[in-house]
């Protein structure tokens, strides 16, 4: 693999999330996180579709007249997810039955809109490919990481093996609800996105303005 | 691909026109239309066998699984062959023939409008608006006898309608289990009627009072032991009223008059 497509892939990672800078799919981020099973199909089939839609839309990117380009892209992307949702109901039942509704509003994720528009449309196929990949494993990480939080302290497993004991089982621990609703996520991704630009300041957004400061004997 | 259409056959001529002209336009949307219809119709038929399979199977498990049935592994198709499908009418609790049994889908036959009833709105416990006139009933057999009855039942909870199964005793009274294939409600809350030592507690229950009306009930907090109705009750979901209070109206609804009722006292008095 060349030191491009690496970074391609590896940059979405951390130096370019799509959840942690480019704060974008969020959204699905609160509803798939409950358990870990969830959160990795869900990974999986977002980086399917990511990866393809950027791959055919960068095939044709020279022929797409500007005006329809938009409803030739979410066309593209609504294809790629009706056949990954196909492919789960029939290979992957339970899970898919799990997933719901989400499968399906993977049309509606920025970040697969948000690359299409941004990348496939200016970039060769490789390439625009794997930037979905990376996009998609980027997307992943955040889900992965605050699944983990949520699956583990709202229930008291992971990957629905149990680690903590929970009371209503005979053990010790007494699960966080609030873990289990969609609040908590909002939580957690903000937690998260602190520590990254914490450690990365690079990835702080400058303030749109200032607040400026009034000395009390100024008139306002 | 830019730039290659020169030498290509005159049908790739439109490649060469300006991205933005109306021909193009018109061109390039219905390509990519059609390519990506042709795209989702083949997966879609292609995986449709396996799709329907799926579904079938999944039903079945559960059937099998609030039976006792089933462990992870077992073969489904082959512990299934122990069940016989019947269909009854509602009304009457009459067996029928009607419909084939086997081929039977109670949901689909709630939304059908020759097969269904709509639900009176102060009758309507269960919160489903309608209901298939003919229901199917699984009947599991041990050597030629009928051991267990399991009844399909649905009703709604906080967020969504629940669709599972219950088993009954050949008494028409007494509960062997409780389970859920379908719910949308909360994980870790309402989702709990999945907990299987809240499903275990079922077992034993009784359905009906000695007067005839349905007794059983999830109640708010836990059954205390040598209370009144202990036998009648269940302990509620902690943090879920509304699903557990669902779950009672469904059962409230379906082993009413309105549902099996009619088909249990029958079994009550004259035995399978």
């Amino acid at each position: 693999m060349s030191n491009d497509t690496k970074k391609i892939i590896l940059d979405p990672l951390v130096d370019n999330n799509p959840i942690g800078l480019q704060v974008l799919g969020v959204c699905s981020a609160l509803a798939v996180t409950t358990n870990l099973g969830t959160a990795l199909v869900m990974t999986l089939a977002l980086t399917s579709v990511t990866a393809f839609s950027n791959l055919s839309i960068s095939l044709i990117r020279n022929h797409v007249p500007s005006a329809i380009r938009i409803i030739v892209q979410m066309t593209i992307i609504a294809s790629l997810v009706i056949v990954v949702d196909q492919v789960l109901k029939a290979y992957v039942y339970d899970l898919s039955k799990q997933l719901s509704v989400f499968v399906g509003l993977i049309i509606t994720n920025c970040i697969v809109m948000g690359r299409a528009e941004a990348f496939a449309m200016k970039n060769p196929p490789g390439v625009s490919f794997f930037d979905g990949i990376g996009n998609g494993l980027g997307y992943g990480l955040v889900l992965m990481l605050v699944g983990t939080f949520r699956e583990l302290f709202g229930s008291g497993k992971l990957f629905g093996i149990e680690i903590l004991t929970t009371v209503s089982d005979g053990g010790w621990y007494v699960p966080n609800g609030l873990m289990l609703l969609p609040p908590s996520a909002f939580f957690i991704i903000g937690l998260l996105i602190w520590a990254l630009r914490a450690w990365r300041p690079v990835q702080v957004e400058t303030a749109d303005f200032k607040i400026k400061e009034v000395n009390g004997t100024e008139a306002v | 691909m830019p730039n290659e259409n020169q030498s290509k056959p005159s049908a790739w001529n439109f490649l060469a026109l300006p991205n933005d002209s109306t021909a193009k336009t018109f061109i390039m949307a219905t390509l990519v239309c059609l390519v990506c219809a042709v795209f989702v119709s083949v997966s879609a038929v292609a995986l449709k066998p396996l799709q329907v399979l799926n579904k079938e199977l999944d039903k079945k498990k559960n059937i099998l699984q609030v039976a006792g049935l089933y462990q992870d592994g077992d073969d489904i198709e082959a512990a299934f062959s122990k069940i016989d499908i019947k269909l009854i009418e509602l009304a009457t609790g009459e067996y029928t023939t009607e419909y084939d049994a086997a081929t039977y889908d109670e949901r689909t036959a709630a939304k059908d409008p020759e097969l269904n009833v709509l639900i009176e709105k102060s009758d309507d416990l269960a919160g489903i608006r309608m209901r298939p006139k003919y229901m199917p009933v699984y009947q599991v057999k041990d050597e030629g006898v009928v051991k267990q009855l399991i009844l399909p039942v649905n009703g709604y909870g906080l967020w969504s309608t629940l669709y599972g199964f219950i088993a009954l005793e050949t008494d028409g009274q007494t509960i062997i289990g409780l389970s859920y294939y379908e719910h949308g409600e909360t994980p870790g809350l309402g989702g709990e009627v999945d907990n299987p030592k809240w499903k275990k507690i079922w077992a034993g229950k009784k359905v009906y009072a000695d007067n005839g009306d349905v007794a059983i009930e999830v109640i708010k907090g836990m059954v205390i032991p040598g209370s009144a109705g202990e036998q009648h009750h269940v302990d509620g979901l902690a943090g879920a009223t509304l699903t557990s209070r669902g779950v009672s109206n469904m059962l409230e609804y379906w082993m009413g008059s309105e549902g099996y009722k009619h088909y249990l006292t029958k079994i009550q008095a004259n035995g399978v």
